[in-house]
């Protein structure tokens, strides 16, 4: 048995979430800049002979689209978009995401880069998986300082799609439309380190499990195809999780 | 249209003007922007289409901007802007913090010629709480209450991007970059920098076509070869990562950040009008 890097558990986790049955069916998904895990678990159930379209915005050349940046933003308007990631400096009890900061309005105690398109693929795209590695008191927040885009909307506004999940580097929470559910917990996690490190409110039923390890058959795709897909995106990722880098891949290749 | 030199185009942009600029990966007009840093350029009113990235950030520090209108201020891996984040917390710039689509949007409004344009989504974030010139209404359309977001139309006084080629009739090719053709007609007037001039017209062929702007929309154009630097171009050269996360490090401090200045930006006069 190889030893698994918690990058890869929380990839496979992905790819499961995506695949989740009673959820609006994937297929299209949309994977924002700078989210090589999202990306790489689009690339497994690609890699696994699921029929599914990514598109990936963060590619040096190339690209799913033709009309310019805009258009990610005009296919979700539109609905054929069903699935996307979003994180947050801070994400709350309600699903809330802060990409702005903390402190006074617009961030005058920590700025974070911004909103990006949050406001409106939050609303307009089926499901989102919320992820973010890092799990601590100030990330998972009770009440975040500022909402970029808002968990929850009014029953007169017209919404099409919420959180399906959060997923970081301690465990799975399920979102059901108003509050968070603890799913599973990674290795090396107890409920007693979730709940120390979680600020914010959610509940815990009685037969929380632990979070599937990947498949050797997933290990194996993620280390060969999916990396191959990866080099040139996210050279940084794969060098650190794999300890691949693109030159060696293109010396290998000629 | 005779092409410039850099130092002309950056003399076309005032003090105080509202300045359309793209992101770090659509063609950044970056060697403009030093050209304007060494102008001493002041007051500029930026807008992030949708978002800031380098270029911004260097504006910023050197203390060229009033304020910034963008959904994020971000240089990819390497995280959000310093300078940028600097300035935010010592108060020096004013930050209109938007979303990606609501910019496209009021480009497109002002691409059209109508006053303002409607949105879905938006509606509950605070991003929307802090903007007074954005309004909410009901659908007229719809039979049941449907409030939606309308948004005034964005009219830039310049935009400004680094395009692969000109011809000699000012038409510029941005390829598939299709979003830099809204914030090009929206604008009053576009001051385009590009690797090289070619011959013949590019409207004249099929294939270039789709990829063109046309030169109605640009006031003048100089050639600045590597003009994207540290930024890529499309497939003709790539980012140079390891500069940027070397400036994110740097410019974290002002004295860094003053270090970068002289050593990048006053010292490359040279290299930047090509």
């Amino acid at each position: 048995m190889t030893t698994i890097a918690p990058q890869e558990r929380l990839i496979a986790t992905i790819a499961r979430l995506i695949l989740d049955p009673s959820a609006h069916p994937a297929r299209h998904v949309a994977v924002g800049m700078a989210s090589p895990i999202p990306a790489a678990a689009c690339w497994l159930l690609k890699k696994s002979g699921h029929d599914i379209r990514i598109s990936l915005l963060q590619r040096q050349t190339g690209g799913p689209f033709s009309e310019g940046g805009r258009e990610l933003f005009d296919l979700a308007g539109q609905g054929r978009i069903d699935l996307f990631f979003l994180g947050g400096g801070q994400i709350d009890s309600e699903a809330n995401i802060n990409m702005i900061g903390t402190g006074e309005w617009p961030g005058t105690e920590f700025r974070f880069p911004g909103s990006f398109g949050s406001a409106f693929m939050y609303m307009t795209v089926p499901r989102t998986i919320l992820f973010r590695e890092e799990h601590t008191n100030r990330v998972l927040v009770e009440r975040v300082d500022h909402i970029s885009a808002n968990g929850i909307s009014d029953r007169a506004v017209i919404r099409r799609g919420r959180a399906q999940a959060l997923v970081t580097g301690r465990c799975v929470f399920n979102f059901d439309g108003n509050r968070f559910t603890l799913a599973s917990i990674h290795p090396g996690e107890t409920i007693e380190s979730i709940d120390a490190n979680t600020a914010m409110s959610y509940l815990t039923p009685p037969d929380v499990g632990m979070t599937l390890d990947p498949t050797e058959a997933e290990l194996g795709l993620l280390r060969g195809a999916v990396c191959d897909e990866m080099l040139s995106t996210y050279p940084d990722f794969c060098q650190r999780v794999w300890g691949r880098s693109l030159q060696e891949a293109e010396k290998a290749a000629n | 249209m005779a092409p410039q030199n850099l130092d002309a185009l950056a003399a076309m942009i005032p003090d105080g003007a509202l300045l359309a600029l793209p992101p770090d990966d659509s063609l950044a007009p970056n060697a403009l922007i030093r050209a304007l840093i060494r102008r001493n350029v002041r007051n500029l009113r930026l807008i992030g289409v949708p978002t800031s990235g380098f270029g911004t950030d260097l504006l910023i520090g050197a203390g060229c901007v009033a304020t910034v209108e963008t959904s994020a201020a971000t240089l990819g891996e390497a995280g959000t802007g310093p300078r940028f984040a600097a300035a935010v917390r010592a108060g020096s710039i004013r930050v209109i913090d938007a979303t990606c689509p609501a910019i496209h949007t009021a480009l497109q409004a002002a691409e059209k010629g109508v006053p303002f344009m409607p949105l879905r989504g938006v509606l509950g974030s605070d991003v929307m709480n802090h903007r007074p010139d954005w309004h909410v209404m009901a659908n007229p359309f719809a039979a049941d209450d449907d409030p939606i977001l309308l948004l005034p139309a964005l009219t830039p006084d310049f935009a400004a991007f680094h395009a692969s080629c000109a011809d000699s009739e000012g038409n510029v090719w941005v390829g598939r970059r299709r979003e830099l053709a809204t914030m090009a007609h929206a604008s009053r007037a576009n001051v385009v920098t590009v690797e090289r001039i070619v011959p013949g017209r590019l409207l004249d062929d099929e294939t270039m076509a789709p990829g063109v702007i046309s030169g109605v929309y640009i006031r003048a154009i100089a050639v600045a070869e590597r003009g994207a630097w540290p930024g890529g171009l499309l497939d003709e050269y790539e980012a140079d990562r390891a500069h940027i996360a070397d400036y994110a490090r740097i410019a974290r401090s002002d004295g860094g950040f003053a270090e970068y200045l002289a050593r990048h930006v006053q010292h490359t006069a040279n290299q930047d009008a090509a």
